[in-house]
């Protein structure tokens, strides 16, 4: 199983309850990954309005995951 | 991306080149109510790293698409007091359309795109992330 680097922000890092993990997971996608996570935790946010990144560039949903990756969900985004 | 307050008049200098003939600026503030509730300051939250492509991207995107000279944009990190600069948008341009143009669609899509979150911290003592805003 592959060892994946999670980042965690805003919303999902309260629920988390840190900001960072390192995760053994057989999640073979960013998607599978997200669904894992949101039942461990109980995620408030539904995937349908948020977006990933792997490796610090954003991804499709149904990319692979490897080795090592560096995965963040990306909540909706407020900046401004 | 700034963890401290940024020099604007610095950032406004580096847009005057000789072929400009204007400049259009943006700056958002920290307001002291949302959704009817008093707030105190904002903690802003960011993934930086693509933050800073995705900032760099809009600011290529922007270069294309208008007829302008230079484009520069900047948002704060941490937290901001009600009154406190959270962004600034600056593009310079020969004509003013193309400079009102590039900064409105440079503050639109950092709104829409860039991994930046903001945490009200309100009088009440109460916190709350923004759910999400399209503008």
């Amino acid at each position: 199983m592959p060892n994946i680097e999670l980042q965690y922000f805003a919303q999902l890092q309260d629920e988390v309850g840190r900001a960072h993990e390192r995760r053994h997971t057989s999640a073979p996608t960013a998607a599978a990954l997200y669904d894992e996570l949101r039942a461990a935790y109980g995620f408030a946010l539904a995937p349908a309005c948020m977006r990933v990144a792997i490796n610090a560039a954003f991804a499709p949903w149904e990319q692979p995951l490897g080795e090592g990756d560096h995965v963040v969900f990306i909540p909706p985004v407020t900046g401004g | 991306m700034a963890d401290a307050p940024v020099d604007i008049s610095a950032l406004r200098r580096a847009l005057m080149v000789p072929e400009a003939g204007g400049f259009c600026s943006f700056e958002g503030w920290v307001r002291e109510t949302n959704e009817g509730q008093t707030v105190s300051g904002i903690d802003y939250n960011a993934f930086v790293p693509l933050a800073l492509t995705e900032g760099q991207a809009i600011v290529q995107e922007v270069k294309q698409r208008f007829a302008i000279c230079r484009a520069t944009a900047m948002h704060r990190t941490g937290y901001l007091p009600v009154g406190e600069t959270a962004v600034w948008i600056g593009v310079s341009a020969a004509h003013r359309d193309a400079a009102f143009s590039a900064c409105r669609y440079i503050i639109d899509e950092i709104k829409q795109r860039v991994p930046i979150w903001k945490k009200e911290h309100y009088a009440s003592g109460e916190v709350g992330w923004v759910p999400c805003h399209t503008l």
